[in-house]
């Protein structure tokens, strides 16, 4: 089993943040995939299928699917950003719904707001075609553990 | 209660309705329970919803998905008209990692229906366990228009 210390030091050596999502089973379930924006900053994205529909009579995306890239965007941001060895684990999630999830790609970036040493405050945006119009926004917190830690 | 009380969708129609969402079928995501007001779930832990291949601990965009799932059942157990409803906010606790290979339940109450939104907590949890999630979430009631065919079933009911 590949360390998550590997992974980042695999993924910034070659700039590659789909080296974070790679063999993460949910990833490959959800078609969430990672690489950089134009500006070198990681950002996910939520490939479209019809297995995402929430809502079928608008139809819309689910919710929750929109809440796992967020999640995840927030993820690969901290490991993309903190030193090798580090493991992000989820403490909460707080999303909000801004628009409806229309049936093509979301992506999804953000910003760490706060990195400590032991817990980071990470906000997160999804989008479709114009990032001006977010249709879901995310903060969450995590604590930072150091890989073979436990607790 | 008088008849315009009455909640709009009765247990069948909303176990036909959620069956019909497409990600909750992928999921594997199973409605037990159906009260006014009350919904109860569960989902069986599977390889391919792992979020962490290390520790076999669900992803939290499966707990997130379950809890918005149950919670806008517990909205659409309560309503007296027929509509649409779409989740405004949700805030998760992950209380802590869901044991791998263990099924999750997961139940929510709307315990308060005002005429715009609803208010809505949840738990998830696993058999003789402590609870691994709990959310509050708020939902817009009459989020969009309903098709024409779906407003002729609906006063039918």
């Amino acid at each position: 089993m590949t360390t998550w210390r590997e992974r980042v030091e695999v993924a910034r050596r070659e700039n590659r943040p789909q080296h974070l999502v790679t063999g993460v089973p949910y990833a490959a379930f959800a078609g969430i995939a990672a690489d950089l924006d134009d500006s070198g900053h990681p950002r996910c994205r939520l490939r479209y299928a019809d297995a995402l529909i929430g809502n079928p009579l608008i139809p819309a995306l689910h919710g929750g699917v929109i809440g796992g890239l967020l999640e995840s965007a927030a993820i690969i941001l901290l490991l993309w950003e903190s030193e090798p060895g580090v493991v992000p684990v989820t403490v909460n999630m707080s999303f909000d719904f801004l628009r409806t999830g229309r049936p093509v790609d979301v992506l999804a970036t953000g910003r760490v707001y706060k990195q400590g040493r032991r817990v980071a405050n990470v906000r997160v945006e999804a989008w479709q075609d114009d990032r001006e119009r977010p249709i879901a926004a995310a903060h969450g917190h995590f604590l930072l553990k150091r890989e073979g830690q436990d607790g | 209660m008088s008849r315009a009380e009455r909640p709009a969708f009765d247990r069948e129609l909303l176990e036909q309705i959620v069956q019909a969402i497409p990600h909750v079928g992928v999921l594997g995501l199973k409605v037990t329970e159906i009260d006014v007001g009350r919904a109860l779930a569960r989902i069986d832990w599977r390889d391919d919803l792992v979020g962490d291949p290390g520790t076999g601990v669900l992803h939290g965009g499966v707990l997130t998905t379950v809890v918005d799932t149950v919670s806008g059942l517990a909205v659409m157990s309560r309503v007296t008209e027929v509509m649409q409803i779409a989740t405004l906010d949700l805030r998760i606790d992950y209380l802590r990692p869901a044991r791998p290979r263990l099924p999750v339940f997961a139940e929510a109450t709307c315990y308060r229906l005002s005429r715009s939104v609803a208010f809505v907590r949840a738990r998830a949890y696993q058999e003789g366990g402590d609870d691994v999630a709990a959310s509050l979430a708020t939902f817009m009631l009459q989020s969009s228009s309903l098709p024409a065919w779906v407003k002729t079933q609906g006063t039918r009911t």
